[in-house]
């Protein structure tokens, strides 16, 4: 399976390079880049940070000489490669710098190496910190990937064409939007299975109503906007208005619902690993098999602390630049920087 | 209708209300000759705007266009074509410019892209061919900068260059008739004198037909060859200008020009139209006008007035007029 995530990364840098340089061109982006790194420059570079720590960790292959405890087979990524969890690793719990065992105070085997101590099994918790953060990216990334193009597609669709498609949508949404989420949530992961790809596609399908219902608000405020009758009084057809007239100036409205999903869906992972649904390696598992060691005396704190300041930081990251961009792209503001 | 460009016949266009359906466009017909200005004039809800957006068959639901209603383009039925050949009909043989230029241009695209694709929409030619042909039609519709103008964005242009884009939209395909729904409405007057000027020479250079809509009868002697005034969803007098502004028969038509202000009467009261038009589907049973007609008598309250004929050109739907006119 490592070519998909090597493929993955590949697919994100040529895009994220295509993106840019057609960015590049256009004046209004530019300016709107050049804002938003003035305004959110620590946040820029964090999140930046977080993305690059994640493609390290998707990027791997197999060999590389033997490396004990590992099958010469298994595919192992840069992160996997720097930190070598299967040679640096302890008996039990250790403290972060500790140069002896929490518990019992026995040496250890790789002492002050261990930056942010190791947890019940001995394993690094600073590596398992870094492993979460593809598990965060893919929550937040793969299930937008589900979620938005359907978001779109029924909330435009309704908008535009109304009638009979607009009460059929409706309905859905309605429906959907009457059951709690959470059920509904755990129902479909009980139902599909509880891999990766399974758990995002239950978070996109539970999740699209609310985009959905923005975007067909906006759509029908846009069918009835004179740039659209110009457009169909000069012959234009229905799919072209819809991807050159009301796509595109929804583009706001998805960009911004983009970063205010991604940190409510890498949350909500939290609280499905509390019921024992999580992904494996996210930081919603680490703080729930963390939970436990809070109530030890003494504590042992670093393992939750960790984990919550990861997630913590990445959230803050994505909403203050989710706040901004908000700005930058509203045209109201807009104009009054021009 | 022969020699004609553009005929409509008995357009009923209706919106449901109320149990029923509420004509707002009742069995009107006018013509179009090439190459004429045809004012279509009348105060708001009078139906004018519904004709237009019918006659290019855009009228959105629930608004209808009735059976029995005729459109003829070039000799072809409108209301007959399929969707396609409706799609290459408008823009290239029927082209519309709206009330509202801020809101007529996609506000993320650039001008020129707009141009470039609605000229593409109809025409194969090249990104390039077609760049150049929207710089030579900003250019005659007198955009300064054509070449720079083409990567301006719609929020960076004055009112007035945006309604001259919108005509240079609209006219790269050389249609032969544009409608023209109050074009100058939302301009501030020194644009608007210069807007008119612009289609009145854009309308003598290729030859097109304009149906004119509006409420201003300054525009009107400005532009018209002939006008239509509508009340009610109907044609109360048609004729041609120095007919309809001159000697006005019907007293709808007398009182909207006794109601514009002039220097010549300064100082005194200023006339106007008594009463209110009556909401959508509480017109009454006869003549429309009735309610608030100075010259109101027995048959006008119950009876449809037919259209009276005042000579070649000038026609009124009055009782008052045909009772005055030898049979």
């Amino acid at each position: 399976m490592s070519w998909v995530g090597n493929a993955i990364v590949a697919v994100l840098l040529v895009a994220g390079v295509f993106i840019w340089m057609r960015a590049r061109r256009n004046r209004l982006w530019r300016e709107a880049m050049a804002a938003l790194a003035r305004r959110r420059r620590f946040a820029l570079i964090i999140l930046g940070l977080y993305v690059a720590v994640g493609m390290l960790d998707a990027v791997s292959w197999v060999g590389g000489g033997g490396v004990q405890g590992v099958a010469a087979s298994e595919a192992r990524s840069v992160i996997d490669r720097i930190f070598k969890p299967s040679v640096f690793r302890e008996k039990s719990y250790s403290a972060p710098f500790a140069s002896a065992e929490f518990v019992g105070g026995a040496a250890l085997t790789f002492p002050g190496r261990h930056v942010l101590g190791t947890d019940i099994l001995g394993d690094d918790v600073l590596y398992k910190t870094l492993k979460g953060i593809k598990v965060a990216l893919l929550i937040g990334g793969l299930t937008c990937l589900v979620l938005i193009p359907l978001a779109l597609l029924f909330g435009v669709s309704a908008g535009y064409f109304g009638g009979r498609i607009d009460d059929v949508v409706f309905f859905v949404m309605s429906t959907l939007a009457s059951i709690p989420n959470l059920l509904l949530l755990i129902a479909l992961i009980m139902a599909l299975g509880k891999g990766t790809l399974q758990v995002c596609f239950a978070l996109g399908i539970t999740g699209w109503v609310g985009l959905s219902r923005l975007t067909r608000a906006e759509t029908l405020k846009l069918r009835e906007l004179e740039y659209v009758q110009a457009a169909r009084a000069l012959g234009v057809s229905h799919p072209t208005i819809v991807l050159r007239h009301i796509l595109p100036n929804l583009s706001h409205l998805v960009i911004i619902t983009f970063a205010l999903l991604f940190t409510g869906l890498v949350l909500s992972e939290t609280i499905l690993a509390y019921l024992g649904i999580g992904l494996d390696g996210s930081w919603g598992r680490m703080i729930d098999q963390a939970r436990n060691e809070l109530s030890r005396d003494p504590v042992i704190w670093w393992t939750i602390a960790a984990a919550s300041a990861a997630l913590f930081i990445l959230v803050l990251c994505v909403n203050l630049i989710a706040d901004a961009l908000r700005d930058i792209l509203d045209p109201r503001t807009l104009r009054e920087r021009a | 209708m022969n020699g004609q460009l553009l005929g409509v016949e008995d357009l009923t266009v209706t919106f449901p209300a109320r149990g029923g359906r509420t004509p707002v466009v009742d069995g009107i017909s006018l013509t179009v000759a090439p190459g004429e200005v045809l004012a279509l004039v009348g105060e708001s809800g009078c139906g004018k705007s519904m004709t237009a957006l019918a006659i290019l068959r855009l009228i959105a639901k629930p608004g209808r266009i009735e059976p029995g209603s005729r459109i003829v383009f070039e000799g072809r039925e409108v209301l007959g074509l399929k969707v396609t050949q409706m799609r290459a009909l408008r823009g290239a043989g029927i082209a519309m410019i709206f009330q509202e230029p801020m809101a007529s241009l996609n506000p993320v695209q650039t001008v020129g892209n707009q141009v470039i694709e609605a000229l593409r929409l109809h025409e194969r030619v090249g990104r390039a061919a077609a760049r150049d042909r929207a710089a030579a039609i900003f250019e005659r519709v007198g955009i300064p900068d054509p070449r720079g103008r083409l990567d301006a964005y719609p929020h960076q242009l004055s009112g007035g260059l945006k309604q001259r884009v919108m005509i240079a939209m609209m006219l790269v395909m050389r249609p032969r008739l544009l409608i023209a729904d109050e074009p100058t409405t939302a301009l501030d007057v020194t644009v608007q004198a210069q807007i008119l000027a612009l289609l009145r020479e854009l309308q003598n250079e290729l030859d097109m037909a304009v149906l004119l809509i509006t409420h201003d009868f300054g525009v009107v002697n400005e532009l018209a060859d002939r006008v239509a005034v509508m009340y009610g969803g109907r044609i109360a007098e048609q004729g041609t200008r120095a007919e309809v502004l001159g000697a006005p028969r019907h007293p709808y038509t007398q009182g909207l020009l006794r109601s514009i202000p002039s220097l010549a009467h300064r100082g005194g009261d200023l006339e106007e139209i008594k009463g209110t038009v009556p909401s959508l589907g509480s017109w009454p049973a006869g003549c429309r006008f009735a309610t608030r007609c100075p010259k109101v008598f027995e048959p006008c309250d119950g009876q449809v007035p037919q259209t009276v004929s005042l000579s070649e050109t000038h026609h009124a739907a009055c009782h008052d007029v045909a009772r005055d006119q030898p049979e």
